[in-house]
């Protein structure tokens, strides 16, 4: 539905001083998030740099029909950004602000536009801890963050982005404001409405600000590096740590393609023949640490690990996560385009899952390097390929398919971390059914009535 | 990028390399100023995607937005794909002024007085320099400036006098003999580049680059008169030129004939390592310039290659370190450089925060951009300032010079010096 007239001006006229910009040179790098592939040029992008100047442009937006897409950083994995056609880009990056630390009840209030790794320093400069820390966090923004519910390497333990929301300023489609939540560990008045908001991708409401759980820091912290000749002795050492109950922070693991992509970049010597690394790290109190650290050593190596290191000392702690943390990094240079997917499975089914991977691989001529979360069953299968080859793209697809239907059918689900968004929203009724799509339809028409905010993502209304 | 490649011509995969994951914003000064994507290296890769797909043309917008980048390479050490970003930028700066976005006839007056005439011949250069330097030596600058001359020039030209660097008495080669032989045994031969600015601005810095190289066993060999080596050609869009002069140079060193060809200006430095993909496509000069990329070092990179000699002359002085972008995002040479300043005895050197951050010099982004640029020297001096040391050490002319200026804006009672300088002066020290 395009726009009668200049909308543009429109827009200028109906929200005053608000930045707005229209040029080609101006909205073409806004016409993409960290997605492969996907792309759509808006009719404009705006930045506001209030609560009030997000109230004008909804306003605005519901007056004329216009649809729009906000956006933090851009750096989501599942197009959850991406504009959409004759609609604005609603961009926050200007409102970074940390607005409170709050020591006495151990929370942290900024805008959403606030860095993510902003609000982890913040916490630490008080001595405490916001845990969440998705690959991206060093530009990933607080707003996106909440908006998809991001995850991160601490997951099994410290929990996700959803465990850390004490309560949202939102805005509502029309430019209705409301805040949901506060600073209360236990409140029962009625729905707890921010949930709704959290990993609703920018659908319901536009996130102005964001009020944050603290914890405090673990005292000490140990990290332990495992290699196997078997992916299944990986994953039975991760199943006996927990089932002796000790929960480590990272339970980290690359596959044989990862190892060797991430040796050939980074040559650190790992053994080109391993099928399975294992990063693992215990924190908290010093004692419990080291208790933990020597059972989990024990384990390992019961469990069949051909070698085991344990870091001394912090730098040493750093060199072993550097096979982990170059992984992307490493197979994002083997080739031309890089599809980071994030398939989840019940952990049990791990191994299982990475070797139907490998399978799916084979079967489809396609090179994929595994590697992700052991401890939370959330695998980052990546896809090394190119967009312009479409016979490949075809077999990507394809694969791609295969593998959401496999984790689906072992319990798992479509996606872990990185959202629904446009990639996967061909696979989201095959994952939760028809009943629940109908019940997110309901829900956002209700906050919604026009669909004008980030319309198509997810879901498509009519089904 | 080999001469005559545009975006539209080259390979594909290099701009296809930008996975948008967007690493790259925290890193980049233009977009830490602005958090507008278009002024981040994701989004001007975008649009140099644009341009190579035929969905945008060379713009005015897309000719300032280059310009506006300071080409200091931060993105290229935070990204996790390994984009070669410097050839992109090259590449779409070359387009801009291929496609004559920006043309305007006193940039044209200005461009063809600098890039084309002065920049390639270096005796003129030095006659220019030599000018300057009468002019400053005389006393008439400092006349001008008691009676506010300065102030009668239209705005741009005063700032641009402000900025006129100190020429030195003598240039390099009349500092440096074409060959000079180490007392010892000699272990390695070496070409030394004199530079451009370096050689009339810093040629004293020549001279203790030639000294300690001379201390570490090195045979030098400095010719007279050397050309620029095209970087600033290469930077600013006239990649014809560069290779021109790229030619020049090798014909000048033959890189067969040398163990390392060593430069100590990390702009230079840089560009000098990439001879080879500027002139792939030469039949003549291709092998020889990919030689001449493997002998190319940055003077501190080779003195910690050849394990330089410990210095015996003490040096009490507190030292922070700013990393020129050429070095440590260019070259990503780190290391070297600090071990120098550590093996002196007595020096401490202080972590500067944000060293890798541009200081806006960036070549001639404080001539053209003066306002990012003077952002940029605050910050840097600032962070200066935090670290309460006396000397600041670097080594690339024009941070030298920017941070200089900045200093003296704020009349600091802190020097700037390189660290061959400081090893230069612990070895003459021994003699004492």
């Amino acid at each position: 539905m395009a726009f009668p007239g200049n909308l543009t001006a429109a827009l200028r006229a109906g929200c005053a001083g608000l930045e707005v910009r229209d040029q080609p040179e101006e909205l073409i790098p806004y016409s993409f998030d960290g997605t492969a592939v996907l792309q759509q040029l808006p009719a404009a992008v705006v930045f506001a740099k209030s609560t009030q100047e997000v109230v004008s442009v909804l306003r605005w937006s519901a007056l004329n029909k216009v649809p729009v897409v906000t956006r933090g950083s851009g750096t989501g994995l599942s197009g959850g950004s991406v504009p959409v056609p004759g609609g604005i880009v609603l961009c926050l990056s200007k409102m970074d602000k940390i607005l409170e630390v709050d020591a006495a009840n151990l929370t942290l209030r900024a805008e959403s536009g606030a860095l993510t790794a902003t609000i982890s320093g913040a916490a630490e400069k008080a001595g405490l801890f916001y845990p969440p820390d998705p690959g991206s966090m060093k530009i990933s923004t607080i707003g996106g963050n909440v908006a998809e519910n991001s995850g991160g390497l601490r997951g099994l333990k410290y929990g996700v982005t959803r465990d850390y929301v004490m309560g949202l300023e939102v805005v509502l489609s029309g430019g209705e404001v409301i805040w949901t939540g506060n600073k209360c560990v236990k409140d029962v008045a009625g729905y707890t409405l921010r949930d709704l908001f959290i990993g609703s991708e920018g659908t319901l409401g536009v996130i102005t600000q964001v009020l944050l759980k603290l914890i405090p820091p673990p005292a000490a912290r140990k990290t332990m590096l495992a290699v196997y000749d078997d992916m299944e002795k990986a994953a039975h050492t991760v199943s006996a740590i927990i089932a002796a109950k000790i929960i480590p922070c990272t339970l980290e693991f690359l596959d044989r393609v990862t190892i060797r992509c991430v040796e050939d970049y980074a040559k650190i010597g790992l053994p080109r023949d391993a099928e399975a690394i294992l990063l693992m790290e215990t924190d908290g109190h010093p004692a419990a640490v080291e208790m933990e650290a020597a059972a989990m050593e024990k384990i390992a190596r019961e469990n069949g690990a051909r070698s085991l290191k344990t870091a001394a000392h912090a730098a040493e702690a750093a060199s072993l996560a550097t096979a982990r943390r170059s992984a992307f990094s490493a197979l994002a240079r083997v080739a031309p385009t890089t599809i980071l997917e994030d398939a989840t499975v019940p952990r049990n089914c791990l191994p299982e899952m990475i070797g139907f991977i490998q399978e799916v691989g084979k079967k489809h001529r396609l090179k994929i390097g595994t590697f992700g979360h052991m401890g939370d069953g959330n695998l980052h299968p990546t896809f090394l390929t190119d967009e312009k080859n479409r016979d490949e793209m075809h077999r990507v697809e394809a694969a791609m398919q295969e593998i959401f239907h496999r984790a689906v059918e072992l319990g798992g689900t479509i996606t872990g971390e990185h959202g629904v968004g446009l990639a996967k929203k061909k696979f989201l009724e095959g994952a939760v059914g028809r009943e629940n799509v109908a019940i997110m339809r309901r829900i956002k028409l209700a906050l919604d009535p026009h669909g004008l905010l980030n319309p198509g993502k997810i879901f498509d209304l009519s089904s | 990028m080999s001469s005559g490649e545009t975006l539209a011509s080259l390979d594909y995969s290099i701009l296809q390399q930008c996975m948008h994951c967007g690493l790259c914003l925290p890193t980049c000064p233009t977009y830490d100023a602005t958090k507008n994507e278009q002024h981040s290296p994701r989004g001007r890769i975008s649009l140099m995607r644009a341009i190579a797909d035929g969905r945008l043309a060379p713009t005015r917008g897309f000719g300032e937005e280059m310009s506006y980048c300071l080409g200091c390479l931060a993105c290229e050490t935070a990204c996790p794909a390994g984009v070669d970003y410097a050839h992109l930028f090259e590449t779409a700066r070359a387009d801009g002024e291929r496609a004559g976005v920006l043309d305007h006839p006193l940039r044209r007056i200005v461009r063809g007085l600098t890039l084309k005439f002065l920049f390639t011949h270096p005796r003129c250069l030095r006659m220019a320099g030599r000018l300057l330097w009468l002019y400053q030596a005389s006393g008439l600058q400092k006349l001008a400036r008691v009676l506010g001359l300065p102030r009668l020039l239209p705005n741009r030209l005063r700032e641009l006098e402000a900025l006129t660097p100190i020429i030195l008495a003598k240039f390099s080669h009349q500092l440096i003999a074409p060959v000079e032989n180490p007392k010892e045994k000699r272990r390695y031969r070496v070409g030394l580049l004199t530079g451009c600015v370096q050689d009339l601005v810093f040629a004293d810095i020549n001279r203790d680059t030639a000294d300690v190289l001379l201390a570490n066993g090195c045979e030098v060999v400095t010719p007279p008169v050397q050309p620029c080596c095209g970087s600033l050609h290469a930077h600013n869009g006239d990649p014809e030129t560069a290779a021109g002069m790229a030619r020049r140079m090798i014909d000048l060193f033959n890189p067969a004939s040398f163990d390392a060809i060593v430069t100590n200006a990390a702009g230079c430095g840089s560009h000098l390592k990439n001879y080879g993909r500027l002139l792939d496509g030469d039949p003549v000069y291709a092998n020889r310039a990919r030689e001449w990329d493997r002998k190319v070092k940055d003077i501190q990179e080779w003195l910690v290659e050849i394990g330089f000699r410990t210095p015996k002359g003490v040096i009490r002085e507190r030292v922070t370190y700013h990393e020129a972008c050429h070095l440590c995002h260019g070259q990503k040479i780190t290391r070297q450089p600090r071990e120098i300043l550590r093996s002196i005895p007595g020096l401490e050197l202080v972590e500067l925060p944000e060293s890798t951050w541009c200081c806006g010099s960036a070549g001639v982004y404080n001539l053209t951009q003066p306002e990012t640029a003077m952002a940029l020297q605050k910050r840097k001096v600032g962070h200066i300032f935090s670290t309460q040391v006396r000397v600041v050490a670097t080594s690339n002319p024009g941070c030298h010079l920017q941070i200089s200026i900045g200093l003296a804006r704020r009349q600091a009672d802190v020097r700037v010096d390189q660290p061959v300088s400081l090893l230069a002066r612990a070895y003459r020290l021994e003699k004492d």
